[in-house]
């Protein structure tokens, strides 16, 4: 009993770590990313290429006061943030980074994760209405539409990919794909020949899910001001921004471990958390590059999107598998 | 593509956007009675960079008051002090040479190009869109540092005096400008590219706030933003002022009335610009700068004198009534933005706020203009 406490401290410790440091060095490589995009420096004055730059940032961000808004719902307020990075850090437990390093396997792991992720929008709602702000408010009410209506797709597809593997579990799903790249659920199967189109989805879905652009309408900066998180400073901001990074990396983990077959390697050859890391960092300097490229598409563009075709698709990419897993 | 939607007065919202607000490019503030993310009415505030010009304008000589103008619109100042030269010059009877007319022109047209390029960054940047803003300031830059060696300013010129120029433009600033004429020209095929042709943008932009040709005439808007509504009015053409009928170019006009054809009217006046600043170069002739007989003290004789000329937001107009005296008795300023920008009460009801703040972008507002 003791040494399994003990197991599941030392795996939320590390979960934390992994997801602090992520969070905290891809806010750096977005600066740097963007400044190279935009044909600046970026920050390069702490330390080598500005690789100081995010714990100082942190320190500033600790130091500084907390204000609250006269008005505002305290309770909710200082909840929001916390429960906008808590849910982050404990999809981390579920993700295998390899065969060996999961720090808690569950069977029902994508279920985990997705159950987690739809906490996220609560906390945008929650410091929508606490801040007691107009352009906070109105933000959250269209993050938090923006949410529910891409969770759905995103569901659908992750369903699909759990029927041809037949588990939810996240290293089963890693394991199906092994053995070179074309085991990977990304490309075409028998039983489900629409698998590049899922891909697109998921990766479509996980861009909205994160509030990412060109889907940041929940913190557009040239209308609603900074959006649902207007009115937080000093650390409750800095548990948003982590949050928000955090979110990053689970969408990009997830991402590889259903259509890119997680740890393995394309060309069957030594397969390990390399791979894994490569492929998410991959993504996320995808994630980057679409962000600093793309202006930002309308609420009811998004919505639409979302209900009129993604949805349909997935849909119909779901029936299809289902039918075709009884043929083959 | 915005969904019809039953606007319920009592069930409102008063949403104060501004006076610091980012959409606003400054300090205008809007009311804006709110019923979701729906406009119901809007009411645009003035004032609150209020600083007398045109008072000043009264109470100063004409010499004095050269400096004033180029405070006015920040981003394309040569054309104000452009006009207010004119203005003088016409009422006091003073010949200018013809080089310090083109060198006018040329730098004019610089001007707007680099007024037209910050307006692209910002406006795609209101969009959501970062990156444009940083190569369009890039490209800014190259024109700041020629305007700043040959007028000494990077952003408020007082170049022009009356009767010609207060320094002559010299090889170097040739050189530098039959440079940046074919780089701008690549330049504008790579915003095409990244920005003209993407889908998100064209889909915020296309059939958004329509504003007719008659809104237009009864608000008494001008420039970019009525061209984008089909009317074919550019000051340069239609009541020529200085060397302009000397050059060949164009006027873009646009029937669709949307904010992507506000757009798509200042991107191709760029081109156009560019034109005329490469015949400008071309022709350049030798001479003196500055006229040779030109009073002191400037006293204009009695009289009412209007210029009109054509900036990079519009047709700006200065009126000037003269009792004899060194200094005006009543200086009146038509700014262009002012005008235009009345055009967002009426134009943004039932609107997303959403496509307001495009649409508000898309005006090119520049408040210190507005305001005076």
């Amino acid at each position: 009993m003791s040494l399994t406490l003990l197991n599941v401290i030392v795996a939320v410790v590390i979960a934390i770590a992994f997801a602090a440091v992520n969070a905290a060095y891809l806010v750096w490589a977005e600066r740097r990313g963007a400044a190279r995009i935009q044909r600046r420096p970026g920050p390069n004055i702490n330390g080598p290429f500005g690789l100081l730059q995010p714990p100082l940032d942190g320190i500033k961000l600790m130091t500084k006061q907390l204000m609250i808004p006269g008005g505002a719902d305290k309770i909710l307020f200082m909840v929001a943030p916390v429960l906008a990075m808590a849910p982050a850090i404990m999809s981390f437990v579920t993700i295998p980074f390899s065969e060996g390093i999961a720090a808690h396997n569950m069977e029902l792991g994508v279920l985990v994760i997705f159950a987690f992720a739809s906490m996220g929008a609560m906390a945008i709602l929650f410091a929508g209405w606490g801040s007691r702000n107009k352009y906070s408010v109105m933000a959250s009410v269209r993050a938090v539409s923006q949410n529910v209506s891409y969770e759905i797709p995103m569901l659908i597809t992750a369903i699909t990919v759990v029927m041809t593997t037949g588990s939810m579990d996240l290293k089963e799903i890693s394991m199906a794909q092994s053995g070179g790249f074309w085991h990977w659920n990304i490309f075409p199967s028998l039983q489900s020949p629409l698998m590049p189109i899922s891909f697109i989805i998921f990766f479509i879905c996980s861009l909205a899910e994160t509030n990412r652009a060109p889907f940041d309408l929940g913190e557009a900066e040239s209308e609603l001001v900074a959006g649902f998180h207007t009115e937080y400073g000093s650390m409750g901001f800095g548990l948003f921004f982590m949050g928000e990074y955090a979110n990053i990396v689970i969408g990009a983990s997830l991402t590889t471990i259903l259509f890119l077959g997680g740890w393995d390697c394309p060309f069957g050859m030594f397969p390990g958390v390399w791979w894994f890391l490569l492929k998410i960092y991959l993504l996320i300097a995808t994630f980057i590059w679409i962000r600093w490229t793309f202006p930002r598409t309308t609420i009811y563009g998004l919505l639409n999107l979302s209900w009129k075709i993604l949805i349909p698709i997935s849909l119909f990419n779901l029936l299809l598998t289902a039918g075709l897993l009884k043929v083959f | 593509m915005s969904a019809p939607i039953q606007l319920r007065p009592d069930e409102t919202f008063l949403l104060n956007v501004g006076p610091q607000h980012p959409a606003t490019h400054g300090v205008l503030r809007v009311k804006m009675q709110m019923d979701g993310e729906y406009i119901v009415k809007a009411e645009t505030v003035l004032g609150y960079v209020h600083r007398m010009h045109e008072k000043m304008g009264e109470n100063r000589t004409y010499a004095q008051y050269l400096p004033n103008l180029s405070r006015l619109d920040y981003l394309g100042a040569l054309g104000y002090t452009h006009g207010h030269v004119l203005a003088i010059e016409r009422a006091a009877g003073i010949e200018v040479p013809e080089r310090a007319e083109y060198i006018r022109a040329i730098t004019v047209e610089l001007n707007r190009v680099a007024s037209h390029l910050f307006w692209f960054g910002a406006f795609v940047m209101d969009l959501g869109g970062f990156s444009p803003l940083m190569y369009a300031i890039q490209d800014r830059e190259h024109i700041l540092d020629m305007l700043e060696a040959v007028t000494g300013a990077r952003l408020t010129y007082c170049y022009y005096r009356f009767g010609g120029l207060y320094n002559d433009v010299d090889d170097d600033f040739i050189e530098a400008a039959k440079r940046f004429i074919p780089r701008m020209r690549k330049s504008l095929k790579k915003y095409d590219a990244l920005v003209s042709g993407n889908i998100i943008f064209q889909k915020r932009l296309e059939g958004i706030a329509p504003v007719s040709a008659e809104m237009c005439r009864k608000y008494g808007a001008t420039g970019p933003v009525a061209r984008g509504s089909g009317i074919n009015f550019d000051v340069r053409k239609n009541e020529p002022y200085s060397v302009y009928p000397e050059f060949d170019f164009d006027v873009p006009v646009y029937h669709e009335c949307d904010s992507l054809a506000r757009y798509k009217v200042r991107m191709d006046e760029m081109e156009q610009s560019l034109r005329i600043i490469e015949q400008g170069l071309e022709t350049l002739p030798d001479g003196p700068i500055m006229a040779e007989k030109k009073p002191k003290n400037i006293k204009l004789p009695v009289g009412d004198y209007y210029q009109a000329v054509e900036t990079a937001r519009g047709s700006f107009g200065i009126r000037i009534v003269s009792d004899g005296d060194k200094n005006a008795y009543r200086l009146k300023l038509r700014s262009p933005t002012y005008s235009n920008m009345h055009l967002f009460d009426e134009a943004c009801e039932g609107m997303l706020i959403m496509d307001a703040l495009a649409f508000m972008g898309s005006l090119d507002l520049v408040i210190p203009e507005i305001d005076r």
